[in-house]
């Protein structure tokens, strides 16, 4: 595992932390049936933030993510989102859906649309864009992952890392306040994993409210402002990276960072 | 912004779900009723659930086993109508598996799908001692001894050709070379079968004569003769289907040609045409006085019929093997039917057997339309029970009874399929 | 074996037929061919002599013959004078007209319960799981006679309508009846029809002369298309063009826009509106299904034949379709919904725009096939007496003429020209999805 995502310097001038909340949970509990994955969830995130979620696999962290947009139900406690409460309401689920992007380990691009397609698929009938508009969009973002000369090809046709950055390009393209992040890099080979974090980062410059969950410990050091640790189903230790990563409270933390970082 | 320093001092242990969502009530709520709509739907297939089995348990549930013809069930369950007459059942059952075969002979038919089972078994079940093979190698000269009876010098001697021909090609090839060897792998047993069988088994049973009983084709008859014409015909397509399946994948031009039309005509007409080629053509299209009886015409077509769907089925399996297994063969140096037989084959019929399986099955569904051309299949055979006076009139009894009888084949046959399908897909290949 | 035969030439060494990779194949070749030929030879050459020893003769001149048999559910003009060609013209409809009914309804079924079978409703997921099995696991012939029976059997005979007191009734507001002798619904008639169309007129036959008053006789050609009907398909088809139409134009001002107008009504008025003017204007009326004496008269009859094939057909391959859709949308990753989920789309728009055309790559090759064994499933017709192309021509036409060969290479050759239709379809469809994915 590398120390760091790329070699350049970061640039910090946007991201800045605001005092406004983007995502609030509360007491949030999730069970599979009888086995409780997600215990007294309590998270409070903050524009402008970026948030790398890590853990053991089976630790919960995808779940997490995926109940903020409620992708996965919760059964008790409360999640909301710049300032809608997410419940069974579908017009709060559509609202919150179309404000929070999300890209997935297997990019799940749609493999019979072209690249600008998948761009445009959601703003034409979500945003009601008109499809020129849509494209230029979709022309503007793919620019800034760039791979604009892929516009006109299918997913199958492209690599896995381009794949990704489709995807991310496909999230961008609803102007989503937040971005989660579910393994982006788990199923992309090394030299692509690069690509990847570097569009990333690049979102970070930007000021993107972000929530990874990823493996990747050379971002969460470079880019994050807050590092969560979690396990069997609950938060177990946050800090800044620095603090996080140099100075370990918690017996199961300096475990995992032992055997993730290799000494 | 608040500070985010935050480390867990104990561990959440886990708790139980809340009461809602979980035991019964929360099954309930979650499967049946977690939609307004679903909740409609629920009971209404509730309901209908209900109103077919009210309707169809009191027919089911009926005293009649005893009964001896449809007058005496009317008697029994009070002359009203909603109930079965079960007593045709039990008087024809035997007859409706094994249509006229001889009652002192049943134990002969019983004992052949048996030893079925047992040849098929190594086949399937890859766990099975491997000797196991030299049983089923057996089996396909024993069965048809066991049921139509005979000398049993006549399957020994036919078995005896396809050894001569082995041994033809072993002992040739090193003295007469490999191209002259195969050429007396395919001569020597077909002038064994055609001038020498005939007399030598005839020989053979003056001097030693064991023989069983012979039972004509035409007594056999309901699943037995469902079970034989399948499962001969399905014996005999798979050596069929490879040849056409590896024809079809042929480069050579006139081979493949001759396959697809083959494969493709056969596809393209309904089984029925290929039983009204069996009861009325078949016969003229041989030399002038063979006459093979009705039962053998149906199976060599509905063997055509199986072997067009095979190959297919088998060109699936050798289309899913990876390319790198050819050039792996070639590489290795091996010809042609050195790497089919070593390293394409075993691999391609392996994935294949859940398409093996379920052409039976449909092979084996399709075998009732035998009826329709006079043979005594079950369907057949329930039209002729239903001409005796004593059960004139009886309907749902027989067509129950007979559908239950293929359900529970079919269906049990379609789950194993499905069983091999998904251990070969979790299987490391 | 037979390139032992072929004569060596000079400087060519026998063994390099088989042995020398520029022959081999050759040789391989035309080993084949020879063995085919010869094989081929053999068989006609024991059909000739076995014919000549029947006394019989091969030809088609029979199919002019008078078939002198009656066949009652037709879509064209058919009597027992007809000639046997004619006899074969009707069955060859009467197949396709159950293998077209059978196709939509057991598509329409399949669909319905292939996508029930998703249902999170547990109940109905195993309603339908117990369905598919039911019908799969059961001979088709066993189905078709089956439902026969429960038509001939349950159903009141036409005389149990009769009386004061009739034990049965027709229903709908007395316009459908069910009868062990089959179905009677309304027919459609036209108080200002056009007439018919006869197609391939025959001036010589009688029905072709001119009467007193000018006009010819409707009944003059080979056979007649109802005008009546030819103008509704026609305006019915220009309704569905128009509708097309409008459709392509709510994606052009979305396109424009970003809204996409709300069309529905008017697509379904510019299909609805001309077709009923049409129907008015023709004078279109219920003729309805009457008792008189034992029997009804009037409306249209649907036989039990036709009816039990239908269903039986529709209810069978409908399992095997319902597999297909499952499977089909099974085959489309949960990711793909997730993701489009998570871009914000209705749960109807992800499976129009996302799922729907990705799973209909999947469905519709084996639906296709399956609607060729729908329509091979048909030649079943036998079994209950519905008179199909393998009721009349491989039917009482063989059996009446005794011209076994001639009837089944027809009857093969027709199902075969089916066969081939339908695949060549497939194939179609199948060039056509490959060059839009890549």
């Amino acid at each position: 595992m590398s120390e760091t995502a790329v070699e350049r310097q970061i640039d910090r001038s946007q991201m800045e932390v605001s005092d406004k909340l983007a995502i609030q949970i509360t007491h949030m509990n999730k069970w599979y049936g009888t086995f409780h994955v997600l215990r007294d969830i309590n998270l409070s995130v903050y524009e402008g933030e970026r948030i790398v979620i890590a853990g053991p696999s089976g630790s919960g962290k995808s779940t997490l993510i995926r109940c903020i947009n409620r992708l996965e139900e919760h059964q008790a406690g409360e999640i909301i989102v710049d300032g809608t409460e997410l419940s069974s309401d579908l017009k709060n689920i559509d609202k919150i859906r179309s404000e929070v992007g999300m890209v997935f380990q297997h990019f799940n691009l749609f493999p019979h649309l072209t690249i600008l397609e998948n761009c445009t698929l959601a703003p034409i009938w979500v945003r009601k864009i008109p499809r020129k508009e849509a494209e230029e969009t979709a022309m503007h973002f793919l620019e800034k992952v760039k791979i604009p000369e892929q516009a006109h090809k299918y997913p199958g046709q492209l690599s896995g890392g381009q794949q990704q950055r489709v995807a991310i390009a496909r999230s961008l393209c609803m102007k989503p306040r937040i971005m989660l992040f579910d393994e982006p890099t788990s199923a992309l080979d090394p030299e692509m994993i690069k690509e990847v974090l570097e569009t990333m980062i690049q979102l970070a410059e930007e000021g993107m409210t972000m929530l990874c969950v990823t493996h990747e410990m050379g971002f969460a050091k470079q880019v994050a402002n807050r590092v969560i640790f979690m396990d069997q189903g609950q938060i177990v230790e946050q800090n800044e990276p620095n603090a996080f990563f140099n100075n370990p409270q918690h017996e199961r933390t300096k475990l995992f960072l032992s055997q993730i970082l290799g000494h | 912004m608040a500070d985010i320093h935050f480390v867990r001092k104990a561990m959440i242990e886990e708790q139980e779900p809340p009461a809602a969502t979980t035991g019964v009530a929360g099954w309930i709520r979650e499967n049946l009723f977690s939609s307004p709509l679903n909740a409609v739907l629920s009971i209404l297939s509730l309901g209908f659930v209900v109103y077919v089995l009210s309707a169809l348990l009191p027919w089911v549930m009926s005293p009649t086993w005893s009964a001896a013809s449809l007058n005496e069930c009317r008697e029994l369950i009070g002359g009203g109508h909603g109930k079965a007459c079960w007593g045709v059942i039990r008087e024809r059952w035997l007859q409706l598996m094994f249509g006229f075969y001889p009652k002192e002979l049943y134990w002969r038919v019983v004992l052949d799908f048996a030893l079925l089972l047992v040849a098929v078994a190594p086949v399937l079940f890859n766990t099975l001692p491997r000797k196991m093979l030299i049983f089923s190698a057996i089996y396909p000269f024993l069965m048809p001894w066991l049921l139509w009876g005979g000398s049993i010098w006549n399957p020994v001697v036919a078995a005896a050709g396809f050894v001569l021909g082995f041994l033809a090609h072993k002992y040739a090839k090193p003295v007469l070379g490999g191209l002259t060897a195969v050429i007396l792998a395919f001569l020597v047993p077909v002038l064994w079968w055609f001038l020498l069988a005939g007399p030598v088994a005839d020989g053979l049973a003056s001097v030693l004569p064991l023989a069983l009983e012979t039972v004509e084709s035409r007594n056999f008859g309901g699943f037995m003769l469902s079970i034989t014409i399948g499962v001969v015909a399905i014996a005999i397509s798979l050596p069929i289907g490879i040849v056409l399946a590896l024809g079809r994948q042929s480069d050579l031009f006139i081979v493949r040609s001759l396959s697809v039309g083959f494969i493709e005509f056969i596809r393209g007409v309904p089984l029925i045409t290929l039983l009204f080629v069996a009861s009325t053509l078949l016969n003229i299209f041989m030399p002038p006085g063979t006459d093979f009886d009705i039962i053998l015409r149906v199976i060599i077509m509905v063997t055509l019929f199986a072997s067009a769907y095979m190959a297919e089925v088998v060109r699936g399996g050798l289309a899913a093997l990876p390319r790198g297994q050819y050039e792996a063969a070639d590489a290795l140096g091996l010809d042609f039917w050195m790497a089919q037989r070593l390293i394409i084959m075993p691999q391609a019929l392996k994935i294949s057997i859940p398409g093996i399986v379920s052409t039976f099955i449909g092979v084996f569904k399709d075998t009732t339309l035998v009826s329709i051309i006079g043979l005594l299949d079950p369907i057949g055979l329930s039209n002729s029970i239903r001409a005796d006076q004593a059960w004139n009139g009886v309907v749902w009894e027989l067509y129950g009874f007979i559908a239950l009888m293929f359900f529970i084949f079919c269906f049990s046959m379609s789950r194993y399929s499905m069983y091999l399908e998904r251990k070969l897909q979790t299987g490391h290949r | 074996m037979t390139s032992l035969t072929d004569p060596p030439k000079e400087s060519f060494r026998l063994g390099m037929l088989i042995y020398d990779t520029r022959y081999r194949s050759l040789t391989i070749q035309v080993v084949a061919l020879i063995g085919f030929m010869i094989f081929a030879a053999w068989l006609i050459n024991n059909t000739l002599y076995n014919l000549a020893e029947q006394g019989k003769t091969i030809g088609f001149g029979f199919l002019s013959d008078t078939a002198g048999y009656d066949i009652n559910q037709r879509l064209l003009d058919y009597n027992s004078q007809s000639s046997h060609w004619r006899a074969a013209i009707v069955g060859l409809l009467n197949t396709l007209l159950v293998a077209f009914l059978g196709c939509i309804t057991a598509t329409i079924i399949g669909v319905f319960v292939g996508i029930l079978r998703l249902s999170n409703n547990w109940l109905i997921a195993r309603l339908m799981t117990v369905y598919v099995e039911m019908f799969r696991n059961v001979p088709v012939l066993l189905w078709i006679v089956f439902t026969m029976a429960i038509m001939i059997e349950t159903l009141p005979a036409p005389r149990a309508f009769k009386g004061e007191n009739p034990t049965a009734s027709m229903v709908l507001f007395d316009t459908v009846a069910f009868t062990n002798r089959g179905v009677y619904i309304p027919e459609a008639l036209f108080s200002r029809g056009l007439g018919d169309l006869p197609i391939l007129p025959d001036r010589d036959s009688a029905a072709c002369q001119p009467g007193e008053d000018g006009s010819v006789d409707d009944a003059c050609g080979v056979f007649q298309i109802s005008l009546d009907l030819l103008l509704i398909a026609f305006v019915f088809g220009g309704g569905l063009y128009a509708s097309a139409r409008i459709r392509k134009r709510a994606d052009r001002i979305q396109n424009a826009t970003g809204d996409r107008p709300k069309t529905w009504y008017l697509r379904l008025a510019v299909i609805a509106v001309p077709t009923l003017a049409v129907l008015v204007a023709l004078g279109f009326h219920l003729g309805y299904p009457e008792l008189k004496g034992f029997n009804f008269k009037g409306g249209t009859h649907l036989r039990n034949s036709l009816l039990a094939l239908w269903l039986a057909l529709s209810l069978y391959t409908a399992a095997f379709i319902a597999e297909i859709v499952r499977a089909g949308i099974l085959a489309i990753s949960k990711g793909q919904t997730e993701a489009a989920a998570a871009l914000g789309l209705r749960s109807n728009r992800i499976m129009n725009l996302v799922i729907l055309p990705q799973a209909l790559r999947v469905i519709i090759p084996p639906l296709i096939s399956n609607y060729l064994n729908l329509t091979k499933n048909s030649s079943l017709a036998i079994a209950v007496g519905y008179m199909d192309i393998t009721g009349t021509l491989g039917g009482i036409t063989m059996n009446q003429t005794g011209k076994e060969l001639e009837c089944v290479l027809m009857l093969m050759l027709v199902y075969l020209a089916i066969s081939l239709s339908i695949s060549g379809v497939m194939n179609w469809y199948n060039e056509r999805v490959k060059l839009v994915e890549r």
